[in-house]
């Protein structure tokens, strides 16, 4: 069973990407990336039970705390742009550039 | 063989809510999807040995950040559905083509492992279970890292409210500014509410003033759409037109409507 | 060999132990008035005259020092510190009879010549400023004549081109003057350089340069004729001679003492000096290097000769007057030491004559408003007897009109020339006519004929101070050399310093040569009378035939400095700067260019699209993936 949830894990994690690159809402890109995480940490739980190895799971949810910070401060920051820019959209906030 | 089936049936749907959570143009139906992600990978964690993680992952992840997002998608606009038309050239097939190809690059780095028989958690869960198991790595291996997670969870507390507190910039407007203010606007009044002094006592129903004229200003512009759009116009020719040019009033709104609606909003 | 000089002895204690005050002198002098300097305009001009006098004073305290000695033991060093230890150079002084001629010489007239200038710089503003140049000069020959070793010498030698530079260009607001001395210094330059690798061969091959060292040689090889040349070749650029002749016209631009003192009567001989100093280690008696001197010296004073017939500018005609002098010196040290004395004893003869000619040509000058021009003098005899009566003097004696100084070193050289190579004595009585006739022009334009003078010109004689050195040096100029020559005064004198044979040579009164130079001489003379005494002299310069325009032109040696160096060295500059501003500023320049233009391309990678660069990112981890795998793979 390791490979087809390995498999899984795979292709959420290219899904994620995939909308990352293409989505412009960022609270969606967000999400997107919330999708990649939640893809790594089914892989190391199914690592975890492959070799036999409570680890997997504790860096599984060492990730599910970061994330949660992460999702804080990111969903401020969207706030926060938002609020002065009146759009959530990623390609608006491209001041920084050549 | 339960295991199996059910990491298909969780596959296909997790897949599937993945692609849809991408593809879907309101924000609010991805977060649904993600939702629905999330607690398929809940179901897979708690099938592979992992129950704790499982719960967190409910707790955490759909209770708590699904909230958070939810919550952050009514403070930008709910009912803003993005537009699927790219602006930089090139980005969308190379997105694609990058992400097929990673996963075609697992897929077939996986597909081609040869995988020992599983060991299973029996052997490191054997001292006093699965719970214990995971409390005694936490609290023993891990006591820095877990004890350092809170120092970043408060800190991100922390940051989320000074990035999201307001400085104010001019005074409180006093009750005497707040009633100046509305004497000089279009309206003195409050917005009449819908539905009263009239036969209908629902919110999409127009008020009918004194006169016997329906007051266009009580429906809420939304309602007043969804009535359109799915045909559920009252009877009374009268009140329906009121609708009607509510509407069609709402779906020509100009700049300045524009940015009050956002302000309204944000408040 | 008898003609052997004599050791060096060390010496300590007395006036020559002392001499380095002579040196000590004009330096202390030259250091306060330009340290000093404005404090010092009033007296200092009086300083400058007591430095030089103190000094004239040593060095005349030491000579008669020195010939209390006997005879082989008038070379006395002195010591003074050790200048480079680990090369194992000495700084001292050698007091012997040829340095001592010199140093007398130098003080001497340079004492008269500071004097006559007090006279004569009476009128510049910066009167203080010139007798400190005149005094670093002074102290600076001397430490060139002085010096025991050539590190020494060449010391003393950039001082007074030094010195030279600055007398030169002393009116720098004129920009003639500035070209002249910067003209004189680079010229100068080029000889130095063969000084200096002269210097370096020596070194290289005995590993001294003292002259207390050195082995006087034998005979001739490849080496000693190397540095005998090149040594040669500094004679040349510090003495004017051929090739590097060009500055020294033009270096009459300074002001009239300068000319007398530097560029007459001292500086310009430095390189006979050098030639006499050197002879018995690098330039024997019949080797091949002697006679590049020999030919130079002819060359020379032929050249100068001819230059000196078609100058109007008076002060030019005595410079080219004064190579052609030099010239003969060059001949007469070109011959061995039979020579030498005769080289040296014209030196000092000229060295009284020559500062006689030009202090009264700056006399002249000085009556007629600074006109330089002789089409403008005429008949002004009458009107500056004294200065008038001196020149005279001097000019008989530069002709070598019979008894007079000029005669008997001049005569002394062209017999001794014809002993040794008939061709070159030959040219010398051949430049003696024509020094006949180019100087009997001079006193004939300038003296003699009628007024041509330009309006407002009232020629007056100048003052005492200015006519007391003119009387001095016209002494000199009468009876110099007939001692020195007669009996072989100086012969005997210098022999220690330069060998020779005991004998001295006889001086012949009557001699084929010498019969035919004084005829050529009158013949000179007598045509000089017809063109410019008896016939009018046009005021305008006329055209004149090809050989004038070619003598008017310094013998187009500038014209041929310009094609040969001054052309392809500005030729070479171009190329150069072409080169600099093409292609390593090309190089440069399209490099930082390069780099920001395709800065300035890359730079719109930044798009500022998170999206994009997560695209980037992205795309990096699939092809790292990728590599991984095919890595895993293999």
């Amino acid at each position: 069973m390791t490979t087809q949830y390995l498999v899984l894990s795979g292709l959420l994690f290219a899904i994620g990407a995939l909308g990352v690159l293409i989505r412009r809402n960022a609270i969606v890109v967000f999400m997107c990336v919330e999708l990649m995480l939640n893809a790594c940490n089914l892989a190391f739980v199914t690592f975890s039970r492959q070799v036999g190895n409570l680890e997997g799971q504790i860096i599984a949810f060492f990730v599910m705390v970061v994330a949660a910070a992460e999702v804080v401060v990111g969903l401020a920051i969207i706030v926060t742009i938002f609020r002065t820019r009146r759009s959530a959209s990623v390609d608006d906030a491209n001041l920084l550039k050549y | 063989m339960g295991e199996t089936i059910t990491f298909w049936v969780l596959a296909v749907v997790s897949v599937g809510a993945a692609l849809g959570m991408v593809f879907n143009r309101k924000a609010v139906y991805s977060a649904l999807m993600l939702g629905t992600v999330m607690l398929c990978l809940a179901v897979l964690y708690a099938v592979q040995d992992a129950p704790f993680l499982a719960a967190v992952q409910i707790i955490v992840y759909t209770g708590a950040i699904m909230m958070l997002f939810l919550f952050v998608l009514m403070l930008v606009g709910v009912d803003s559905s993005d537009s699927f038309v790219e602006t930089i050239r090139g980005q969308r097939v190379w997105a694609v083509l990058a992400g097929v190809g990673f996963a075609t690059l697992i897929i077939l780095a996986v597909g081609n492992a040869v995988f020992a028989p599983e060991v299973g958690l029996t052997q490191a869960t054997a001292q006093g279970g699965y719970i214990r198991s995971i409390a005694l790595q936490l609290f023993t291996k891990y006591v820095f890292a877990f004890e350092i997670t809170s120092a970043l969870l408060i800190t991100a507390a922390l940051g989320a409210m000074v990035l999201a507190h307001r400085e104010r910039v001019t005074d409180k407007p006093t009750q005497k500014d707040l009633s100046r203010a509305r004497f000089l606007g279009d309206r003195p009044s409050p917005l009449p509410g819908p539905g009263t002094y009239a036969r209908n006592n629902a919110i999409d129903m127009p008020a009918l003033l004194p006169d016997g004229t329906a007051a266009e200003s009580s429906v809420n512009r939304y309602i007043a759409r969804y009535d359109v759009e799915h045909g559920h116009l009252p009877e009374d020719p009268k009140l329906a037109e009121a609708i009607k040019h509510t509407v069609e009033h709402d779906e020509a709104p100009t700049e300045a409507e524009k940015s009050a609606e956002s302000n309204e909003v944000t408040k | 060999m008898e003609s052997e000089i004599a050791q060096i002895t060390q010496h300590t204690g007395g006036v020559i132990g002392s001499a380095w005050l002579m040196i000590a002198f004009p330096l202390l002098g030259a250091f306060i008035l330009l340290v000093f300097n404005r404090f010092t305009n009033r007296w200092g001009h009086l300083l400058g005259v007591a430095m030089s006098l103190a000094s004239f004073v040593v060095a005349v305290l030491a000579f008669f020092e020195l010939i209390g000695f006997g005879e082989g033991e008038r070379r006395r060093a002195v010591e003074l510190y050790s200048f480079i230890p680990n090369m194992n150079i000495d700084m001292g002084l050698l007091i012997d009879p040829l340095s001592i001629s010199f140093a007398l010489l130098i003080t001497g007239v340079g004492s008269l010549i500071h004097i006559y200038s007090i006279g004569y710089m009476s009128h510049d503003e910066h009167r203080r400023r010139f007798f400190a140049y005149l005094n670093l000069f002074v102290a600076a020959m001397l430490l060139l004549v002085l010096a025991d070793n050539y590190v020494g010498l060449f010391i003393g030698w950039e001082g007074v081109g030094l010195a030279s530079y600055l007398l030169i260009g002393f009116w720098q607001f004129k920009p003639s003057a500035a070209v002249a001395a910067k003209k004189a210094f680079v010229v100068n330059r080029v000889g130095d350089f063969g000084l200096l690798v002269g210097m370096f061969v020596i070194f290289t091959t005995y590993n001294t340069l003292s002259f207390a060292e050195l082995k006087p040689i034998v005979e001739e090889n490849g080496t000693t004729l190397a540095i005998g040349l090149l040594l040669l070749l500094g004679a040349c650029g510090k003495s004017a001679q051929l090739p590097l002749q060009s500055w020294l016209l033009d270096a009459m631009e300074g002001p009239t003492p300068v000319s007398a003192l530097i560029h007459a009567a001292t500086m310009v001989t430095a390189g006979v000096y050098l030639v006499v100093r050197s002879g018995a280690y690098f330039f024997p008696e019949g080797s091949g290097a002697a006679l590049a001197v020999a030919i130079v010296g002819a060359a020379t004073l032929l050249a100068g000769a001819i230059i000196g017939c078609a100058k109007d500018d008076i002060k030019k005609g005595l410079a080219g007057s004064t190579m052609s002098q030099i010239g003969y010196m060059m001949l007469g040290a070109g011959l061995g030491p039979a020579g030498y004395a005769f080289a040296i004893g014209h030196l000092i003869t000229h060295g009284f004559f020559k500062a006689d000619l030009f202090l009264g040509a700056g006399s002249v000058m000085h009556g007629m408003n600074d006109e330089v021009d002789m089409r403008k003098y005429g008949g002004l005899a009458k009107y500056m007897k004294v200065t008038f009566a001196t020149f005279f003097i001097g000019y008989l004696a530069i002709i070598g009109f019979p008894l007079l100084s000029g005669y008997f070193t001049k005569e002394g050289i062209i017999e001794a020339a014809m002993e040794h190579n008939q061709v070159l004595g030959w040219l010398a009585v051949l430049g003696a006519g024509i020094t006949g006739f180019y100087m009997s022009r001079m006193v004939f334009m300038t003296f003699f004929g009628k007024k041509r003078w330009v309006e407002g010109a009232h020629p007056h004689e100048s003052p005492l101070v200015m006519t007391l050195p003119l009387m001095i040096l016209s002494v000199g100029a009468l009876f110099l050399g007939g001692y020195l020559v007669m009996g072989g005064t100086l012969y005997t004198f210098l022999r220690p310093a330069v060998g020779g044979d005991p004998t001295p040579p006889v001086f012949h009164f009557a001699s084929v040569p010498g019969a035919v130079t004084l005829a050529l001489v009158a013949i000179g003379a007598a045509y000089a009378w017809m063109k410019y005494g008896r016939a009018e002299v046009p005021a305008v310069q006329p055209r004149g035939s090809f050989l004038t325009t070619f003598a008017r032109r310094d013998l187009y040696g500038d014209a041929l400095n310009e094609s040969l160096f001054m052309r392809p060295g500005q030729w070479l500059t171009r190329i150069a700067v072409f080169f600099d501003n093409r292609g390593v500023d090309g190089l440069v320049n399209g490099l930082a260019a390069g780099i920001g233009g395709s800065s300035g391309r890359l730079r719109r990678l930044q798009t500022g699209f998170a999206r994009t660069y997560a695209l980037s990112i992205f795309i990096g981890a699939a092809l790292l993936t990728g590599a991984l795998l095919l890595v895993g793979t293999i």
